[in-house]
């Protein structure tokens, strides 16, 4: 076993050498500019892009013509939420999200309504799921778009898209879905859900940085975005620039692949995540699991160790690489939006740790992973004044505490 | 974020970790911070003829914070109360050469010392009052 251990793989994942292979011509041999029309460079270049469009559109119940491919899911949840905001503003200027969102809906959200749009951010209940009844009230004549997203990066929660896309549809707004933690992990069907927007990204997927893709429905309906960013008019002029032809090659390999391995991959990191849980709660008192229980992405564990912070907890295990809902890094010192969302204490949140499994996680270093952890929260505990007082049988709400 | 080699050594081997009974007229206690602040500091010491004889920290925060108080713990030892008060949250910046962000641990050491000292004047005052009540 190799340390230090990577247990991130929601933040983002290794390029697999088999995606590596596959893009490697496309620097050196096929570089032409997909947009050139007039010699062999260009056609090459744009007979590999279009397969890939092809595929990637194909995989999640679309098809290629309908991918507008981005630098990133960033992009493509700005193109989706401004470029509908600003192509139908005529119809009305109402968005509905949720808090728990990325940073990358709701800061596009946000801006819109500096732009006097008007925003509704559904509530979420303490697993992180939205009720399906408060969307189809929220829902009104000026409602143009839906954002919510398939699977949450931080507390791997998922979204019954089904069930939106039948009430977006049935009320004829947009549906977009931020799926860049879904695409490849879970199967993704536009059509079954009558998804409108979709996006995704590469680099969560075994694929290239710097690549993903918007699915823009092209009928039942037709849907139209303003451009974000002008110029050479690619992308059926939703998105200019040159394509990124290594890279969109690179994202279809990566999707081929995640596709191809789904079922087993699933099952897999789902066993690896469970027993990682397992482990952590037969030893140690006072964990808390947050996202659902079940309803959740195969990779994604999401704990709090009560009475530790959790920075501290990372820096006792700094042989594995995981994700801290504190936010004691940060110059605001405010744990994570998401965890607070869901009405989780900020003291549970300053106490939360992420862990990604993937496709090259190994049960060998799960169990390494376990020990270390439940080492560092019996150290930390020692040393923690609040485990202290928790085990006096103080109640802690109760304290007076000078917050600073 | 790096951390500096003295808080990596405060935090993988602090000094002082534990607790004295609290009721002791002898002992003074400091809690400061807030859970939801995501740092909670106990330090206490112990008083023997205006003199820190000895000190216990127990920290809930980041590695910063541990280092901290487990610093302050060191200093307060063998000064006295005068001397103690007048640790400023500046010194152990520069100690465990904490970057910007971590300062409000340094500021929330500093309190807990004084927090400490408070506690243990106000329980004389009452220890020397209460026999003449």
């Amino acid at each position: 076993m190799k340390l230090p251990i990577y247990l991130d793989y929601n933040a983002t994942t290794p390029t697999d050498p088999r995606v590596v292979e596959t893009m490697m011509p496309y620097f050196t041999q096929t570089y032409g500019n997909a947009a050139s029309r007039n010699h062999q460079f260009g056609w090459e270049a744009e007979k590999a892009v279009e397969k890939a469009r092809d595929l990637l559109g194909e995989t999640i119940g679309g098809s290629g013509r309908e991918i507008v491919l981005t630098s990133g899911a960033t992009e493509s949840n700005n193109l989706a939420i401004l470029g509908a905001a600003d192509f139908y503003k005529d119809k009305g200027r109402h968005i509905i999200t949720s808090p728990i969102e990325h940073k990358a809906v709701i800061d596009p959200c946000q801006a819109l309504e500096q732009r006097g749009y008007e925003v509704t951010f559904l509530d979420v209940d303490a697993d992180g799921c939205i009720s399906l009844e408060q969307l189809e009230k929220s829902i009104r004549p000026d409602t143009v778009l839906v954002s919510l997203m398939a699977g949450n990066n931080e507390i791997g929660t998922l979204s019954p898209l089904e069930e939106i896309g039948k009430i977006t549809r049935k009320n004829g707004v947009l549906f977009h879905t931020d799926a860049t933690q879904a695409v490849g992990k879970i199967p993704v069907d536009v059509e079954r859900m009558n998804i409108d927007l979709l996006s995704c990204t590469a680099h969560k997927m075994y694929g290239p940085k710097g690549m993903g893709a918007l699915y823009v429905r092209r009928k039942k309906p037709r849907v139209r975005l303003s451009p974000i960013m002008f110029g050479g008019g690619h992308e059926r002029g939703m998105r200019s620039g040159t394509l990124n032809v290594p890279g969109i090659v690179g994202f279809a390999k990566a999707l081929e692949l995640c596709r191809d391995e789904m079922e087993s991959e699933a099952e897999r990191q789902t066993a690896l995540r469970e027993r990682l849980h397992k482990r952590l709660r037969a030893a140690l008192d006072h964990i808390k699991l947050n996202g659902h229980p079940t309803q959740r992405l195969p990779n994604n564990l999401n704990v709090s160790f009560g009475y530790v912070e959790g920075e501290s907890l990372i820096m006792g295990t700094s042989d594995i690489a995981v994700s801290s809902g504190s936010a004691c890094t940060s110059a605001s010192l405010e744990p994570s939006y998401v965890l607070r969302a869901l009405g989780i204490g900020d003291d549970l949140a300053h106490s939360s740790i992420r862990f990604g499994v993937g496709r090259f996680t190994t049960e060998e270093e799960i169990d390494y992973t376990a020990d270390k952890m439940i080492f560092a929260v019996k150290r930390l505990r020692e040393m923690s004044p609040l485990y202290e007082m928790a085990q006096e049988g103080i109640d802690l709400s109760t304290v007076e505490w000078t917050p600073h | 974020m790096a951390y500096s080699e003295k808080v990596i050594d405060h935090y993988n081997d602090p000094r002082n970790v534990g607790s004295f009974t609290k009721n002791d007229d002898q002992v003074g206690t400091g809690l400061v911070g807030a859970p939801e602040c995501g740092d909670v500091m106990k330090l206490q010491i112990k008083v023997e003829d205006e003199k820190i004889v000895d000190a216990k920290f127990k920290t809930f925060g980041c590695g910063s914070a541990i280092a901290s108080s487990s610093l302050a713990t060191e200093w307060v030892k063998g000064k006295t109360l005068d001397e103690a008060l007048a640790i400023q949250n500046t010194e152990i910046v520069k100690e465990l050469s904490l970057p910007p962000v971590k300062i409000h641990c340094s500021v929330l050491a500093e309190d807990a010392i004084k927090a400490a000292i408070k506690d243990y004047r106000k329980r004389q005052d009452i220890a020397i009052e209460s026999p003449a009540a």
